[in-house]
């Protein structure tokens, strides 16, 4: 797996896991067996954001397995908006929407934010329903 | 028949068309909507960390007050409701212990039985009324029009709360033949419209529109039929953006299928409030000439 360049994030780069915790923090909170994945890439080829991705979703599995905890600087585990379409399709039946969910609760029970829906201007603020501003702040607030 | 209906926000503002037509609908059908009191929040995306119990509360509290009314159903509008009431309703069935734990915490509140049925409108009028029913009733075929059915995700996924099958539904097929429109065929129907990513990051949203209306309007599709409220803002506003980006892209007319239904059942427009939309859908409608059967 070649190495990728992925954005930094002061306060998530503070985040310090031993050996294996990562993993084991993920499964806990998804309650999936992430070492089911066999890598065979479903999930990302049927992923509507996967071209706006750093990590393609099968990535974000392996990235954790191995520890490496730069995955929660990616964009992908934000850009998953739980459209279920890789848990539906996955031949090992692993939810890959919970893993996503589960590395934003990492971050976000850590304290930190990800909206800035405090910039959305009036007009579209009149505009959007609300279904879309609730979804944003559960997704991306906690 | 009367029926207890769960609006949730966005069908009490920006989509207040779909809750109309809905309405309006019902009453030619020969039954009746009946807003349930005190509904709350449900909170629109279900909870995906296991761990984490609190998020199916508000679901949960809206269908205790259906119990409460001695309804043992409650009909929803929205996708998103749909599926966030579904996945609570299943997860205290599948484990009772997280019901006795949810039952316990929200002590003001009567306890949850587990007797009450989600249902989506749309599976109300497949199930219930029947779209053969529906036939008969059509006066005002819709003739000439090609439609693209857009399916979206929240009425589909996860298998367990969907209303049909999640690769290949056919529920708004079904009903666009029943009501005489032509069917085009799209395989993007059941892909993600953007969800939540238009409040920040409108450049995907508009760029998924794109993609989803422009595969359509290749096969010669006139409009696209859809359901979710979330769904006809980013294909409909966020599309009508594109415009700009894309040359030569035309974004076409958005319908909610109780907009449709009501056309082809004859009646008035103006219970469609096509007003809140980018694209007018009326000008579709009277180039096509549907309007001029209606008897007004």
């Amino acid at each position: 797996m070649s190495k990728k360049q992925l954005p930094k994030n002061k306060e998530i780069s503070k985040i310090v896991f031993k050996k294996g915790e990562l993993a084991k923090e993920v499964e806990d909170i998804s309650g999936e067996n992430l070492f089911g994945c066999y890598q065979c890439g479903t999930c990302s080829a049927g992923c509507p954001y996967v071209d706006d991705m750093d990590l393609t979703p099968d990535e974000v599995i392996r990235y954790v397995i191995l520890d490496r905890q730069e995955v929660l600087n990616s964009k992908t585990i934000w850009l998953c908006s739980a459209c279920f379409t890789c848990a539906e399709r996955c031949p090992r039946d692993i939810n890959i929407t919970k893993i996503m969910e589960a590395l934003r609760q990492i971050v976000l029970r850590r304290k930190i934010d990800r909206s800035n829906a405090h910039k959305t201007t009036k007009k579209e603020r009149e505009k959007i329903p609300q279904i879309a501003f609730v979804s944003l702040f559960r997704k991306n607030i906690g | 028949m009367k029926l207890l209906y769960f609006p949730g926000c966005t069908l009490k503002t920006s989509a207040k068309n779909l809750e109309k037509s809905a309405f309006f609908i019902m009453e030619k059908l020969g039954h009746e909507l009946k807003e349930m009191d005190d509904w709350v929040c449900c909170g629109v995306v279900s909870s995906l960390s296991d761990d984490d119990l609190m998020r199916h509360l508000a679901p949960l509290r809206s269908l205790i007050h259906v119990e409460d009314q001695g309804e043992d159903k409650v009909i929803t509008l929205c996708d998103m409701c749909c599926n966030t009431l579904k996945q609570t309703n299943l997860r205290v069935k599948e484990k009772p212990d997280d019901l006795e734990t949810l039952n316990a915490f929200m002590d003001r509140e009567n306890d949850y039985k587990g007797t009450v049925k989600v249902l989506h409108f749309l599976e109300f009028l497949r199930d219930e009324v029947g779209f053969a029913t529906l036939k008969k009733m059509v006066k005002n075929p819709l003739c000439g029009l090609k439609i693209m059915p857009y399916y979206g995700c929240m009425m589909l996924r996860p298998r367990e709360v969907a209303i049909d099958d999640a690769e290949d539904p056919t529920i708004m097929s079904d009903l666009l033949t029943v009501l005489g429109a032509e069917v085009v065929d799209n395989p993007f129907k059941i892909e993600c419209c953007g969800s939540y990513h238009t409040i920040e990051n409108k450049e995907i949203v508009s760029n998924r529109a794109h993609r989803i209306t422009n595969f359509a309007t290749e096969r010669a599709a006139d409009a696209i039929m859809l359901s979710c409220p979330l769904c006809r803002f980013n294909i409909d506003e966020r599309g009508k953006d594109a415009e700009k980006k894309f040359k030569g892209y035309k974004q076409i007319p958005v319908y909610y299928y109780t907009q449709l239904i009501a056309i082809a059942l004859g009646l008035d427009p103006s219970v469609c409030g096509f007003e809140n939309h980018a694209v007018d859908p009326n000008l579709l409608l009277k180039k096509k000439g549907v309007y001029k059967k209606i008897e007004i």
